[in-house]
């Protein structure tokens, strides 16, 4: 009987262990899918960059930014592209950051627990949430039907802000949120007004904050494509705006706001929708282009949010 | 307010007061700004869609397969439009579901800080490629690859862009998951790991039954991120509307047809112009459902630890 007893005890044990081994196996299987996973979305990324990089390489060229499109491939150049994409983002900045920051400002310390910032709320995380093409239909109806302002860098400019709008509300308010309200009731103790403690204490603090956010939205807007072309970007553009800067009184002008232009996302759309392999060479070009811009000001902000992180200290 | 005679500090503060009140006006008028926005995108797609609906009955809209605006007969069969859309998001979600989920799994229940502060960035830098980069990458690199394996795939196919779509939404279904089994608190782990349960039980038993609703919530946003997906469609799955939901076809989204109409010349106010507009009003529909039940399900079902 004990020798019954004593086999099958054993006999547990070593299925005990043989279970506990098959989990131990799974426990490492799954790990090393995780790490596989991880590491293929890394590699498809790298692939991703070195690909247009190797496709464009030939374009990499002083004459590939200074020359206009061209019929001819080899001429072309993204001369208009960069020039217009960098206005448009000028407009977008100064309409955007503002407005968001305001926005956001509102919501955080001035806005009291009613329907109506619900209601703004709502409005705001649903914004973020609409697909972009959306956003160039309304601009299509409204600023270049209903205000006349024609396809026009103002218009690209305004379509692109109102996409970026929610990020910098959205960024604005969770750097607010993290001061400590002590912050506040210090400044209010020794009679600052609700501005004065805006100016003057909040909006510093939670300066990284709003900065991480204008950045990784102006990145985004810069790769924009769809609502630029909805609402009727030309996509071959051999000029250039008026420049904004002149060189007499008052030697600001504002006539670029009402001209033509193309942006590089639709540059790069349009070489890649030709049938010659000379022309997607370009379009190769432009993206490496493209991506690096964005890779490096993402990059920018994640680094600029890891130090706000670190360097906080209530 | 009878007499105005006023004390230089009370003057002082009424100016101070007066201020105060245009700025917090001002202030307002901002935050306002996304209601305006989101008032006037309902409106502009409604205004410009309700001609289009006196002309096309709506019946005829959702019922018909056939999307032909260009043609002396005029089709206008949304469904042409949604099989698009429908097949090339049906194939993302089969490639980021799984992919996004395990890298949520593994970053919250696997990884090391350390890990995981190298990789969420890397995630990020993914969410940051502009889609344009994104249709390049399916029509020059991914198609033909497919096409090695499968020699009959037509240069514009559903299948390429929609691998690609998947793997631009790996990133939001990461995060969001990740995030809802973060929120699992450390108790729930500490009493499976004390009954003897390993890493990869944990995950699978306990935290992920308990985050579900912010699973499910990452999801469906991916759906919507999915359906509104305009230029990797529109640059390589063909922009040929067409009924199928046979994915080495060539097919257009709801997105690629706008596209495709905004990049030739329709004259403000025909039909095949308001075409677009009610186009987007669909698509409209489709994303802020889905939106609304993401964000329903996160809210509904989270639980209270």
């Amino acid at each position: 009987m004990a020798q019954q007893g004593k086999a099958k005890s054993l006999k547990d044990l070593n299925e005990i262990r043989s279970l506990i081994k098959k989990h131990k196996k799974n426990d490492f299987l799954f790990a090393a899918t995780g790490m596989f996973v991880i590491a293929s979305l890394t590699i498809t990324l790298i692939i991703l960059f070195l690909d247009l990089i190797i496709d464009g390489y030939p374009k990499f060229n002083l004459d590939f930014f200074s020359n206009y499109p061209s019929r001819r491939a080899a001429r072309a150049g993204i001369l208009s592209a960069w020039i217009g994409s960098s206005l448009v983002l000028l407009v977008t900045f100064f309409v955007a950051v503002p407005l968001g920051i305001a926005a956001g400002v509102y919501l955080e310390e001035y806005a009291k627990k009613n329907w109506f910032a619900d209601l703004i709320e709502i409005n705001v995380s649903n914004l973020a949430g609409v697909p972009s093409i959306i956003y160039g239909l309304l601009a299509l109806g409204l600023f270049v039907y209903t205000f006349d302002l024609g396809q026009s860098i103002l218009t690209a400019g305004l379509t692109l802000a109102l996409l970026m709008l929610p990020i910098v509300i959205v960024s604005t308010r969770e750097a607010i949120r993290a001061i400590p309200i002590h912050i506040r009731e210090a400044a209010f103790a020794v009679g600052a007004t609700r501005w004065h403690v805006v100016l003057h204490h909040v909006i510093p603090y939670a300066y990284g904050g709003i900065l991480t956010g204008v950045i990784i939205g102006m990145a985004r807007a810069i790769g924009e494509t769809a609502p630029v072309i909805t609402i009727g970007a030309l996509t071959f553009i051999a000029f250039l705006p008026p420049s904004p800067i002149m060189p007499e009184v008052p030697f600001i002008n504002f006539e670029w706001l009402d001209s033509g232009f193309t942006v590089l996302p639709i540059q790069m759309f349009n070489w890649i929708s030709r049938p010659q392999h000379a022309f997607h060479i370009n379009a190769a070009a432009t993206g490496a282009v493209i991506i690096i811009l964005t890779a490096l000001m993402n990059g920018a902000a994640i680094k600029l949010r890891y130090n706000v992180r670190k360097k906080i200290k209530w | 307010m009878q007499d105005l005679v006023i004390s230089p500090g009370l003057a002082k503060n009424f100016r101070r007061n007066f201020v105060e009140q245009i700025i917090e006006v001002g202030l307002l008028l901002s935050a306002v700004v996304a209601v305006f926005i989101t008032s006037a995108i309902v409106y502009i797609l409604v205004v410009e869609a309700i001609p289009f609906f006196q002309h096309v009955s709506l019946y005829d809209f959702l019922t018909d397969t056939v999307w032909t605006p260009n043609y002396s007969i005029k089709h206008y069969g949304i469904m042409a439009l949604v099989s698009g859309t429908l097949t090339t998001t049906i194939i993302a979600l089969i490639v980021a579901v799984p992919l996004g989920t395990i890298t949520a799994i593994y970053l919250s229940e696997f990884a090391s800080h350390k890990t995981r502060e190298t990789i969420k960035p890397i995630l990020e830098l993914l969410v940051g490629v502009p889609t344009v980069v994104f249709g390049y990458f399916a029509l020059m690199l991914v198609t033909p690859l497919i096409q090695k394996i499968y020699p009959d795939l037509t240069t514009f196919n559903m299948l390429g862009p929609g691998i690609v779509m998947g793997i631009m939404i790996v990133p939001y279904i990461a995060s969001v998951s990740e995030d809802a089994m973060r929120a699992v608190p450390m108790a729930m782990r500490e009493g499976a790991y004390a009954m003897g349960a390993t890493r990869f039980q944990t995950a699978i038993r306990v935290i992920a039954p308990a985050a579900t609703s912010g699973i499910v919530a990452s999801y469906i946003l991916a759906v919507s991120r999915a359906v509104g997906e305009t230029m990797i469609v529109a640059i390589a799955a063909g922009q040929q509307p067409n009924f199928t939901f046979n994915p080495v076809e060539s097919a257009a989204t709801i997105t690629a047809y706008i596209v495709s109409v905004a990049l030739g010349d329709l004259e403000h106010g025909t039909v095949g112009y308001q075409s677009i507009f009610a186009a987007g009003l669909t698509l409209l529909i489709m994303t802020l459902f889905l939106n609304i039940l993401g964000h329903w399900t996160r809210k509904k079902f989270s639980e209270r630890y």
